[in-house]
């Protein structure tokens, strides 16, 4: 069995690998991937800490990944439509031009 | 006699189910496109195929053929790595999620289930799951093609069909429900006790959720009257426009082998798969030998094929939809009627037990 | 360490790097979508299959998807305006990897500082549909209904947010 320690360190680079994206891209929709990579970097923690924890019956880490998925889809969701809402407005989703206050 | 492990078995065995498997279904694809022209070209009072062999019989020999000896052309503006993926993509996951269904009654031998290629415990949610990956071929196609009517082919498609996942998804929760497991070997023989009285359409109640079931599948194959990512009157021919040769048939492969699929799962799911609509009644009669070995599966491809013909007599009854109706039909209609029939099947097996 | 573990892995992470340094944003989509395949397959290795097939399926079936559904809908007649110009050493993004650098440090750090620990129990706990449900219905019934209300309320919300305004709309 694979010990612990890889799989956080896994998640951990998954998380660095999200956050640089997420901080260097200048594609709006791009950023929202980097977000949703940094949640499933999250995910990979509950999940090993469920299996190596000491009482696994239970389901928590399970339990955890399954709310956090499904909050990580409504984000999306309503992430992607804002984008669509200012790609409307703005006719671009790239974020270094949409920095004007007034519409 | 050579002899091997318990592992060397199980791997020679699933390599020679999943040959078979592969075999038998790129020949039902090929004879379902026959099948499909034949019974269309009569319900249009012509005869169909008819020249190629008795009855039109190898015509889908004589189109292999053809597709394969064709130019297969790759247009310049094409961004070509994905242009040749997505078929690729598109006929592979049709053929996946195949390995999930089992075709006859459990039959072991060695330890290894000889009409199942995998019995995973979610294998539906897996059949889902690789069904919404297919979506990708589709997309990518229309995007690399570089074309505006494959760009709105596929936009389309990719709309339709992430819609209908829904309510395809929520109508076979009152399947589960049923079953209490996503295992296909459960669900079927949660409905195997008294023939088509315990089918989960008739005896379990779930004719709404069948009716649903089918609505969503006709749009996920993008089968008439969904057809609208192909609407030749439209948009050519939607996102397969810029493909020719071998990577058209792909294609053309990917939708029948999820026809094929989709079949397979209403047939488990709500017909009982490869149990007999007589249930035990009729058991005495074969009781032993071959026939008894090969009834399921003779009932399993009855069943499937009877839904396959369905589908050819829905294509050559009823007309288009237009997108904003279909649109409306899947999130107005379907969505919430599928949430209805989860709250009554839950409902009822609450009161019952 | 597992065969299926390393590559498992690998795949995530080669796919997550190609997602974020790629080009062109339609390839980072695609390269995303095979990391998370490799993420579900991390979670099967972990023994948890309910939750790596329903990974694949709202993640990769689903947000990805999505994603590339929005990429085509804002720009995907133009396929060259889409591909980000070379900026390798902008201030903002040598900032960016500095961050992210620092961060994995002391994350990689606090990992590789923790003791050695094996699983309590030999076999995977059964995770399947079954468990799930009755947990979901038993114990965590109310973050349940939380995730109900905010699911339809974010169905709502993208609708009403992606809706053209009036002036827009003649």
């Amino acid at each position: 069995m694979t010990p612990l320690n890889l799989f956080l360190l896994l998640s951990a680079l998954l998380f660095s690998i999200g956050l640089a994206g997420a901080l260097t891209r200048r594609n709006a929709i791009l950023v929202l991937i980097g977000i949703e990579l940094m949640l499933n970097a999250a995910n990979i923690n509950l999940i090993a800490f469920w299996r190596f924890g000491p009482n696994p019956e239970a389901l928590t880490g399970v339990m955890f990944a399954i709310f956090s998925i499904s909050v990580a889809a409504a984000e999306a969701a309503v992430g992607l439509a804002i984008i669509l809402a200012v790609y409307r407005h703005n006719k671009t989703t790239n974020l270094n031009q949409i920095d004007t206050l007034k519409g | 006699m050579i002899h091997l492990s318990a592992f060397q078995i199980f791997l020679l065995l699933t390599v020679l189910k999943i040959a078979v498997v592969l075999v038998i279904t790129l020949t039902a694809v090929a004879y379902t496109v026959l099948l499909e022209r034949k019974v269309l070209g009569r319900m249009q009072n012509r005869w169909g195929p008819s020249r190629v062999g008795p009855f039109g019989l190898l015509q889908p020999l004589a189109d292999g053929i053809k597709l394969f000896l064709k130019e297969d052309l790759m247009p310049l503006a094409v961004e070509r790595p994905l242009f040749v993926a997505a078929p690729v993509i598109a006929l592979a996951c049709a053929l996946i999620s195949i390995s999930m269904v089992p075709f006859g009654a459990e039959t072991t031998y060695q330890g290894v289930d000889l009409f199942q290629i995998a019995n995973i415990n979610v294998g539906l949610l897996i059949i889902l799951g690789v069904t919404s990956i297919g979506v990708y071929g589709i997309a990518l196609s229309g995007w690399s093609s570089n074309n505006k009517y494959s760009l709105f082919g596929s936009l389309r498609s990719t709309a339709q069909v992430i819609s209908y996942e829904l309510a395809l998804g929520l109508s076979l929760v009152g399947v589960i429900l049923r079953a209490g497991s996503l295992s296909l070997r459960d669900i079927v023989n949660s409905q195997s006790a008294h023939g088509a009285r315990s089918w989960n359409i008739f005896g379990g109640l779930q004719i709404v959720g069948f009716f649903i079931y089918l609505m969503a599948a006709y749009a996920e194959t993008n089968r008439s009257p969904f057809d609208l990512p192909e609407a030749e009157s439209e948009l050519v021919a939607g996102y397969h426009t810029e493909y020719s040769s071998m990577k058209f048939a792909m294609f053309f492969m990917a939708e029948y082998a999820n026809m094929i699929t989709v079949a397979c799962v209403a047939t488990l799911l709500f017909f009982g798969g490869a149990s007999s609509p007589f249930g035990h009644l009729t058991d005495h009669l074969f009781a032993t030998g071959f026939i008894h070995a090969v009834l399921p599966i003779f009932w399993f491809v009855f069943k499937v094929f009877s839904f396959i013909l369905l589908y050819i007599w829905v294509r050559a009854t009823l007309p288009r939809f237009r997108y904003d109706q279909l649109m409306g039909f899947g999130w107005k209609f379907l969505l919430p009627l599928a949430m209805v029939n989860i709250l009554a099947t839950a409902l009822v097996l609450a009161f019952r037990s | 360490m597992s065969l299926f573990f390393l590559i498992t892995a690998a795949i995530a992470i080669g796919g997550t790097l190609a997602a974020m340094t790629r080009r062109n944003p339609i390839h980072c989509i695609l390269s995303l979508a095979l990391g998370l395949v490799g993420v579900a397959g991390v979670y099967l290795a972990l023994g948890a299959q309910f939750v790596g097939f329903t990974q694949i399926l709202v993640y990769v079936g689903a947000v990805a998807i999505l994603a590339t559904f929005a990429l085509m809908m804002t720009q995907g007649h133009i396929v060259s305006a889409l591909i980000e110009p070379r900026r390798a050493f902008s201030r903002s993004s040598v900032s960016g990897f500095v961050t992210a650098a620092g961060v994995f440090s002391v994350l990689g750090w606090a990992a590789q500082s923790y003791r050695p620990l094996t699983p309590s129990t030999q076999q995977a706990p059964a995770a399947g549909a079954k468990e799930v449900g009755v947990a979901l219905m038993h114990t965590y019934v109310l973050p349940l209904e939380v995730i109900g209300v905010l699911l339809t309320a974010a169905l709502i919300g993208a609708v009403v947010i992606a809706l053209p305004s009036e002036e827009e709309r003649s």
